[in-house]
């Protein structure tokens, strides 16, 4: 009896110490790389390029930080990247949110297809042609045309989380409501759409981000003055080689909208109702 | 209660009602959003093939030359080899994450403290903007000041030219698109073992089975068809990848890290040879719908032997 009790308690510990071994495992680099950038970001650049590497210094600084809203007119790629991602997720909502209740009621799955296929199409494919037409009416060197073509993005996200959504609500109520004599757009408009609230809430969050994260749309039809947030990053790295400290103080203000909205609906990303909403184009 | 006993009762009214309702018609929630997402896809796919067929060079005019820009494909040199590099680097970007994230799908499957936190940290590498990080991971690979060297030290191995030197560029690039992607797969992988039941676990811990056995025998034959679509949505993304590469390598030194995606951006939007680029934009799309097709069809193999 002593024998199995000390067997079983070995075994738990075990259990336990191979668990964190494990967690170490996989968090240590992701943990790490996100350090490395704070890291960079507080030290002067003397301490940045030192050998061996300092990681935490005596003093922290944050000249990079001010130095990069000083000498770069980041608020005003903020405001960019803000009316960009805003606005191809408000277009998305639009028209997505009814076209994930329309596919969902009616399954009609060949939508998906399209999806499936919108995803395989090299994000790149898009651009030739649509640089070509943008050019033709003129549109280049502004943010709309940026703002058009994140809908490639933001729309598949939008929809595939509606029509998951919509499958997931009781039928019940909006058979009621039809009974009761509301027309197909009322039960929609003053059934469906405000149960289906907390999943637009996160359709929309979802397509912001991966809308703020886009640097190709940005990079090729942006000019000097429409730049979004990752062009403006990019920018900075062609053109200060060793400035680290600035550097890692922009990616860290390109990131940060992004990864605080993360943990407002972590549960949802990692609950697996937006799988495959991510990373739309 | 409540809601059970009303929602019997809707059904209940209904159920005779509903012959007499006309049979809903959705088609108008859909028109506006399909409308514009064949504008958005079928416009630049219709524009990509005619200009295929052209010789183009921006800001001149097109002219028919039928399916030269194909033929002068074939005989490539640097766009052959781009595709050789685009496999390459597909390969270890499928492949890693799927084990990696798999295993971590297995870990955060337990139940355990403060397991919420750590998994919200470990989906942030997804959800980061990957030209930051593709930036981060730039001055970390620096060879002389880089901290990815001086932690190999630590560690006893000599330094690496990561991304300076063509033999290690594509593992170097592919890393990154590891460190971002791992969550991805462990996200569908989590969701898969969420839906397996717990009756074959009890049954075969009275069997005496090791948690290993466990692992092979049950876990993961039903959850295999979960990380199968998490390797082709996998392989497509891996395929399509260009921020990483373009940020840290632009395809260098030389063209040794040039993908397709690279090389098609640099015909579109350095040289504005738009002819080329858009027969570029054709192979590489029959490339992904092939393989993509390759691994669905996979897929169903996989579901007949279960």
């Amino acid at each position: 009896m002593d024998a199995v009790f000390g067997n079983w308690r070995w075994r738990k510990w075990a259990g336990h110490a191979g668990l964190a071994a494990s967690l170490v495992v996989l968090l240590a680099p992701v943990v790490f790389v996100f350090f490395w950038v704070i890291s960079l970001s507080l030290k002067y650049d003397i301490d940045n390029t030192a050998y061996p590497p300092i990681f935490i210094p005596d003093e922290i600084t944050w000249v990079n930080f001010r130095k990069l809203f000083e000498e770069t007119p980041f608020f005003l790629y903020f405001w960019n990247s803000v009316q960009v991602s805003g606005g191809a997720t408000a277009a998305a909502l639009l028209l997505g949110v009814p076209a994930g209740y329309g596919i969902a009621k009616s399954k009609a799955h060949s939508m998906a297809v399209l999806m499936l296929i919108s995803r395989m199409t090299p994000g790149l494919s898009y651009l030739i042609p649509l640089f070509t037409l943008f050019q033709m009416i003129g549109l280049i060197g502004t943010v709309l045309p940026i703002a058009i073509t994140h809908i490639v993005i933001t729309l598949p996200i939008v929809v595939y989380i509606m029509i998951g959504y919509f499958e997931s609500l009781p039928v019940e109520l909006e058979e009621a409501a039809r009974i009761d004599g509301c027309t197909t757009w009322q039960t929609f408009l003053h059934v469906a759409l405000p149960l289906a609230r907390p999943g637009i809430v996160v359709g929309a969050i979802l397509s912001f981000i991966y809308s703020w994260n886009n640097f190709v749309f940005g990079a090729v039809f942006a000019g000097r003055t429409t730049r979004t947030m990752p062009v403006a990053v990019y920018n900075m790295l062609t053109f200060e080689q060793f400035a680290w400290g600035p550097l890692a103080a922009a990616a860290i203000v390109v990131m940060l909208p992004v990864l605080i909205l993360t943990i407002f609906i972590q549960k949802e990303i990692v609950g697996g109702l937006t799988a495959g909403g991510v990373k739309g184009a | 209660m409540n809601t059970t006993a009303q929602q019997t009762a809707g059904a209940a009214i209904a159920a005779p009602a509903g012959a007499k309702l006309a049979k809903p018609r959705y088609h108008w929630f859909v028109i506006p959003g399909l409308l514009v997402t064949l504008a958005i896809i079928i416009f630049p796919w219709v524009f990509t093939v005619w200009m295929s067929l052209h010789e183009w060079k921006l800001g001149g005019a097109a002219q028919w030359v039928g399916l030269r820009n194909y033929v002068e494909l074939a005989s490539n040199q640097r766009f052959l080899e781009s595709i050789w590099h685009t496999f390459y680097f597909t390969a270890v970007a499928v492949v890693l994450p799927l084990i990696l994230g798999t295993y971590a799908a297995v870990v955060f499957h337990r139940e355990f403290p403060f397991r919420g936190v750590l998994r919200t940290i470990f989906i942030m590498p997804m959800m980061a903007t990957p030209v930051a990080i593709a930036l981060v991971w730039t001055m970390m690979f620096h060879p002389q000041l880089g901290v990815l060297n001086y932690l190999l030290g630590l560690v006893g191995i000599g330094p690496s030219e990561w991304v300076f030197a063509r033999h290690t560029v594509i593992p170097s690039l592919a890393l990154v698109e590891v460190w971002l992607w791992t969550p991805f797969v462990m996200i569908i992988v989590l969701g898969g073992l969420a839906a397996v039941p717990t009756e074959p676990y009890e049954s075969a811990l009275l069997d005496g089975a090791t948690q290993w056995q466990m692992f092979w025998r049950i876990t993961f034959p039903l959850v295999l068809p979960f990380i199968v679509v998490a390797g082709i949505i996998r392989t497509i993304d891996a395929l399509k990848a260009f921020e990483v590469i373009y940020v840290i390598s632009n395809g260098g030194p030389g063209t040794a890290s040039e993908t397709i995606n690279l090389y098609l951006y640099s015909q579109a939007f350095a040289y504005y040879n738009v002819g080329n680029a858009s027969a570029v934009v054709v192979v590489f799309f029959a490339i992904i719908v092939v393989l993509s097709l390759v691994l669905l069809w996979a897929r169903e193999r996989a579901k007949w032997n279960t």
